[in-house]
């Protein structure tokens, strides 16, 4: 019996649609019955099959011809933040609804020239502001993972990009697009035992991506492996004339990169990533990471990021701000919704109170204050200047070492309402990948074990800039040692 | 930092958000409690220190100041809640 074509890695799949084993269609249909299997998890916002079957459909004429792309015919999940020509793009928000742009974001056109076929958009945190992919306008997106100990309640996948790792540990695609702002990529991975990768910023053009916080966005690819994930990024890497932060620089081939050799690495282990109050389970993954990495030949290197504990402050500054500006086009001219009102000012006004969600408001109003009259020097400058404190310890610490393991989370995905009682507690789930952001560096998390309650736990990689390929190498030795092979019991389930 | 009501309201139209009476006090809480969490930043001496803007080390790059791109006035106007006569349509500003 052939195995679960929902179950296969990218990688598998491509050089079995290259023997001919099966159709790129065949792929498809066994995708989007996934998807319509697994719509209680409330990944897709809105689901393309008609277009997968056509694309996959091509897929097969370029494989009987024998030209195949690089993702010939491989099933991907788009973030609803990626403009898509001809479907729907909402970016989670209601004050979106209904826009279909007539253009495609750069990276998404990337994966469509690789041959990738395109399942559908996958929902996230409105605007991408979240951990928990519960502030969507289009309902809460439910982990496929529940805990062992009988507590049954439904969990986040963690966010912003919460849609695209439900739909993948539910094997409702192949890999799935991401966007990291303050770890939108690397903690819904670890809460859902997948990989993602944060690019260096400028390795991935932002051109076509709904924008937060643009001094601090990234796009980034998620996958089931390390390979998968370094296949999917050397696609969609690449410098981009129409984003003038994208970097001239050529891209590596990411993949050659696994050779599983850590001989001569230094890898620094910072030391104020040591909290308080971090779970003991957490602290012992992260000593089983440094033992594989040492296995493996790597010298560890103990290091300090003095400045580790303001950056969550330092980004809950400088995002805010950004994304009162990014924010401001949505007032009902041009796109969305509209609220008439009894003048102009009346109806930008309405439309954009009942457009916007509340975490979006509150980050909105919060932008808008920091850089008022009177605050901007106190809060915005402030915060910039902490910045670069930020990024300079990141540099001093590279004197010592090639790259920085840690953990990728405080804690393992919680339940669904949790953490919502006050927002400060929602954003300390990012205080370990936030400082990455704000110095624009590569940051990868890898599945690495699994919570006494049974739920996956990452560690992440933090490397130099422009060096995912190091991020990937150390990555790959760390999934081969882990040797993480749990399923979510959505899947489970489906298999009993 | 406490926020209060009447920072809120200025702050809401700055950003052309309304916010009802009923609210405010809820927006002022939460909005105050995050720039009291905030105020931990000034814990830190900045004193000498370059603000950061971005981290790309890079002059932005320069292009010839030509059209590259136009004609697009459909496309333009596909999402517009409200278009004629090829421009976007808003309510009337002048009596």
């Amino acid at each position: 019996m052939m195995t679960d074509l929902t179950d296969l890695t990218i990688t598998e799949a491509l050089s079995a649609l290259k023997a001919k084993k099966f159709s790129a269609t065949e792929l498809a249909k066994a995708h989007i019955a996934q998807v319509e299997a697994g719509r209680h998890l409330n990944a897709y916002i809105t689901e393309t099959p008609e277009v997968a079957l056509k694309q996959a459909a091509e897929s097969d004429k370029r494989i009987a011809a024998g030209q195949m792309g690089k993702l010939e015919g491989i099933p991907l999940a788009i973030k609803d933040l990626y403009c898509t020509k001809g479907i729907q793009t909402t970016a989670s928000s209601a004050i979106l609804k209904g826009f279909v742009p007539t253009y495609e974001s750069t990276v998404s056109q990337k994966l469509l020239d690789a041959g990738s076929v395109t399942l559908g958009k996958v929902s996230c945190d409105e605007f991408a502001m979240g951990s928990s992919n519960t502030t969507s306008a289009y309902g809460n997106v439910i982990s496929p993972w529940k805990r062992n100990n009988g507590d049954n309640r439904d969990l986040v996948p963690g966010g912003s990009s919460g849609g695209s790792v439900a739909a993948l540990a539910a094997r409702m695609c192949m890999g799935a697009t991401g966007t990291d702002t303050g770890g939108s990529i690397r903690q819904p991975a670890a809460f859902t035992g997948t990989v993602g990768i944060k690019p260096t910023y400028g390795r991935c053009s932002r051109w076509g991506i709904v924008a937060f916080a643009s001094s601090l966005d990234q796009a980034g690819p998620f996958a089931r492996t390390v390979e998968d994930c370094a296949l999917m990024l050397e696609v969609m890497s690449g410098h981009d004339p129409k984003d003038s932060t994208s970097a001239p620089l050529p891209v590596p081939d990411f993949t050659k990169a696994l050779t599983g050799d850590m001989k001569g690495l230094k890898v620094g282990i910072p030391k104020e990533y040591r909290l308080d109050g971090t779970p003991a389970e957490i602290l012992k993954s992260w000593d089983d990471g440094i033992e594989w990495l040492k296995d493996a030949g790597a010298e560890i290197v103990d290091v300090s990021l003095p400045h580790t504990q303001y950056a969550l402050p330092a980004y809950y500054i400088i995002a805010p701000a950004e994304c009162s500006s990014n924010l401001a086009r949505y007032d009902g001219v041009r796109y969305g919704p509209r609220v008439e009102g009894a003048n102009l000012r009346d109806m930008y006004e309405l439309t954009r109170a009942k457009g916007f969600g509340a975490e979006v408001k509150r980050r909105i109003m919060i932008g808008t204050y920091v850089l008022s009259a009177g605050y901007y020097d106190a809060y915005y400058i402030k915060a910039q200047k902490i910045r670069r404190l930020i990024t300079n310890d990141f540099l001093e610490a590279y004197k010592k070492c090639d790259v920085l393991l840690t953990p990728a989370t405080p804690s393992a995905a919680f339940a669904i309402g949790e953490n919502e009682d006050d927002p400060v507690k929602m954003y300390l789930n990012d205080v370990f990948t936030v400082t990455v952001n704000l110095a624009g560096l590569p940051g990868m998390s890898v599945p690495c074990g699994l919570s006494a309650d049974g739920l996956p736990l990452g560690l992440q990689i933090i490397g130099k800039p422009w060096d995912e390929a190091t991020v990937l190498r150390t990555g790959h030795v760390i999934e081969r040692a882990a040797n993480f092979v749990a399923k979510p019991q959505a899947i489970l389930k489906k298999a009993a | 930092m406490t926020i209060d009501n009447a920072t809120v309201t200025k702050i809401a139209n700055l950003a052309r958000i309304r916010v009802e009476e009923g609210e405010k006090a809820k927006y002022a809480a939460q909005i105050g409690g995050i720039m009291q969490w905030i105020e931990q930043l000034n814990a830190v001496n900045t004193d000498g220190v370059e603000p950061l803007a971005s981290v790309m080390d890079i002059t932005l790059p320069l292009r010839r100041d030509v059209v590259t791109d136009g004609d697009k006035q459909p496309e333009i106007l596909a999402n517009a809640p409200e278009a004629t006569s090829g421009f976007f349509a808003v309510p009337k500003i002048v009596e």
